[in-house]
């Protein structure tokens, strides 16, 4: 230990002190993006392990001088004075040794490529040139333009590598080249030179998969066509101002190919059905819910995981996280629901510690509602509306539905959701043999929106209770829980949650 | 003539009192099922008392070694001359404690303080406060106390359709926070091996 302590000091002691972070590492996903700072040190570029991990679900660990980075089972050892990574055993190198910063660890931005990639189950494709790391299967094609203006004409020349397809249509004062992609990776600004003419006034990239062009007082007309060539699509538009309209070739042009149905972009909230979700934390002040034999008590564990799962989702998709308490006290039932459904949530989840008079048991169980006969006949009768008179005249159909029967109309929903987290939990973390089940849960019976309670483990298994309490436990589970959020969010349409 | 008079009294007051049985006592009884939560039906005596020695066999309900659900036992049971009394019975003996290897899923030390079935066939379980105060937790275990209760009447007893609990007297929301009592709750031999 004493000489991890020296080799530690010796690797901080030999290095210039980092400069503040001077510019940031784009992560594109398919279900958003997130900014991580990076730090410049004699010409390196380097990130933090913390950054890192809070984005990837990484859990980073430290002793006897190694740093041991570790996702799904899988390993990065880290030496602090050599530039070098054992990544599953095989050695990789790096172009400089990670540096401490206070408290924290930076690494070369080459870390992600060499070290993480190779053990992360989703392709990471790292664009240093253009400080963007592009999170699986997703189209970012590499964006370069020119602008060249020809007397009272001018051609704005667009290469997108590798071939991308894109479709340029005029509004008001300003042409749309929308691109088949999820993303660009274009430059800021897009042109070396600013353009500032009567013709064109700029171009830039308005939104992730398009490029505006706005243009000038004296635009008259333009031709767009793509050629492709090698891994490339050039798109040429030739743009014409006033003057030159009656001389200039093709002086009415067709705008562009057809345009086809666009599917909505793959970020920003157009395409979410999922706006908020209720995350309740089960449990709380006077009400410990099980107690595990190591000490390890039920209230504090489903609030250590809501935490990390509103972190996680807020972060990462762009959907904002309700917790029912985000500390210890005491909430009524009927005030969790309350919450979900006063604020429209979309998913109610309700997080819990199972426990079992045979300690043998283990596992994960996701429960969703189930309602007796008698108020399954109620909830039906209740949900055919019912035709009021409104104010200053007129009828309307309101839904009028019981408080307590509220989640009798999403239960295939919740079934469905139920369904996925099943898939998403398994092989992360320990199901129980009976993974899903149904039962009249309190908590659930209210919430207008589809709900599931997650028994996390079994708080009665002393090993359990171990590894419930670990934060590579609960790192996998929030992975999967918001695996299994994105799942459900495709599977719905636009606005559909509810 | 006053003779008269009075004769038109006495039968008005007569039709008068035999209006009054028919529609308080005769019409609920001929037709009136008690409504459920009334608890007023069929109360189990207290100390209703079994012909001595006289048994029935009874399908009592433990965590099975699995643990995730409940299994049947055969076990004698003292006979009950009408449905309550015989609920009663039957709850007692599964509250009662028991040896390895069954493994009751009641918390130690409940009591049942009183049983009720009303006409429509939903029988209230009255246990005392050990069995919410004394309950460990978790989802599971709570399902296996609840169904415990439920289906130890349910299953013995054709005359009970559903089962709610009650503790200390009162209807409570839940034990230890997971399972709805506020509603009887029907046999659900999903939770039985």
């Amino acid at each position: 230990m004493a000489l991890g302590v020296l080799v530690l000091a010796r690797g901080t002691e030999t290095q210039a002190p980092p400069s503040p972070p001077v510019s940031a590492l784009t992560v594109l996903a398919k279900d958003g993006r997130r900014a991580i700072p990076i730090t410049s040190l004699n010409g390196q570029e380097l990130v933090g392990l913390d950054d890192l991990a809070a984005a990837f679900q990484l859990v980073v660990h430290e002793e006897s001088g190694a740093i041991t980075v570790t996702s799904r089972g899988r390993t990065i050892v880290l030496t602090p004075d050599q530039a070098l990574a054992s990544v599953s055993g095989r050695l990789v190198s790096l172009p400089a040794p990670p540096v401490r910063t206070g408290r924290r660890w930076l690494v070369p931005i080459e870390f992600i490529s060499r070290a993480l990639a190779p053990i992360a189950d989703v392709r990471l494709d790292l664009r240093k040139p253009s400080h963007l790391l592009i999170v699986g299967d997703l189209r970012v094609p590499r964006i370069t333009a020119a602008y060249e203006a020809l007397g009272n004409a001018a051609r704005l020349t667009i290469d997108a590598t590798p071939r991308t397809t894109s479709t340029v249509v005029q509004d008001t004062d300003h042409l749309t080249i929308k691109f088949d992609a999820d993303a660009l990776d274009a430059a800021t600004p897009l042109l070396p030179q600013p353009v500032s003419s009567s013709l064109v006034q700029a171009v830039r990239v308005v939104d992730p998969a398009t490029i505006s062009v706005d243009l000038g007082p004296r635009f008259a007309a333009f031709r767009a066509s793509a050629q492709p060539a090698d891994q490339t699509t050039r798109l040429v538009i030739d743009l014409v101002s006033v003057q030159t309209s009656t001389d200039a070739p093709g002086t009415a042009p067709p705008a562009a190919p057809a345009a086809p149905p666009e599917a909505p972009p793959a970020f920003g909230p157009a395409a979410a059905a999922i706006h908020t979700i209720a995350v309740d934390a089960g449990h709380g002040g006077d009400d410990d819910g099980v107690r595990g034999a190591g000490g390890t008590k039920e209230k504090d564990l489903t609030l250590a995981v809501a935490r990390r799962l509103k972190a996680a989702i807020e972060s990462r998709l762009g959907i904002r996280v309700l917790l029912t308490r985000d500390e210890d006290r005491s909430v009524a039932v009927d005030e969790r629901t309350s919450l979900a459904n006063n604020n429209k949530a979309d998913l109610f989840i309700s997080l819990h510690a199972n426990a079992s008079l045979r300690k043998g048991v283990t596992g994960a169980t996701i429960f969703s509602a189930v309602f007796p006969r008698d108020a399954e006949e109620q909830a039906r009768a209740s949900v055919a509306p019912e035709r009021l008179p409104t104010f200053g005249g007129g009828l309307r159909d309101i839904e009028l539905v019981p408080w307590d029967l509220a989640q009798f109309r999403h239960l295939d929903q919740s079934s469905a959701f139920a369904g996925i987290l099943e898939e998403q939990l398994h092989n992360r973390v320990p199901l129980s043999p009976r993974a899903r089940d149904a039962a009249p849960l309190r908590v659930l019976e209210s919430a207008n929106m589809p709900a599931v309670l997650i028994e996390m483990g079994f708080l009665s298994n002393p090993d359990q209770e171990k590894q419930l309490a670990g934060a590579e436990f609960q790192a996998a589970l929030v992975q999967a829980l918001y695996d299994s959020v994105l799942k459900f969010r495709d599977r719905l349409p636009a606005g559909s949650a509810r | 003539m006053i003779a008269n008079r009075a004769a038109a009294i006495g039968g008005v007051a007569a039709t008068a009192a035999v209006l009054a049985w028919v529609l308080f006592v005769g019409l609920p009884r001929w037709y009136g099922t008690p409504a459920a939560g009334t608890i007023a039906a069929s109360p189990a005596p207290a100390a209703a008392p079994a012909p001595a020695g006289r048994k029935i066999k009874a399908r009592l309900f433990y965590v099975a070694p699995d643990g995730t659900r409940l299994v049947g036992v055969e076990r004698d049971v003292p006979f009950g001359d009408s449905t309550a009394r015989q609920a009663t019975e039957i709850i007692t003996a599964q509250i009662a404690p028991v040896a390895e290897p069954l493994v009751s899923a009641v918390p130690p030390g409940t009591t049942l303080r009183a049983l009720f079935v009303t006409g429509k066939g939903d029988a209230y379980v009255d246990l005392s406060r050990e069995v919410a105060a004394a309950h460990p937790g978790g989802s599971l275990n709570e399902l296996l106390t609840v169904y415990t209760i439920v289906d130890a009447l349910t299953a013995n007893l054709p005359a009970v359709s559903a089962v709610q609990v009650l503790v200390n007297g009162q209807e409570v929301d839940t034990l230890a926070g997971h399972v709805d009592l506020r509603r009887p709750l029907a046999n659900n031999p999903a939770w039985v091996q």
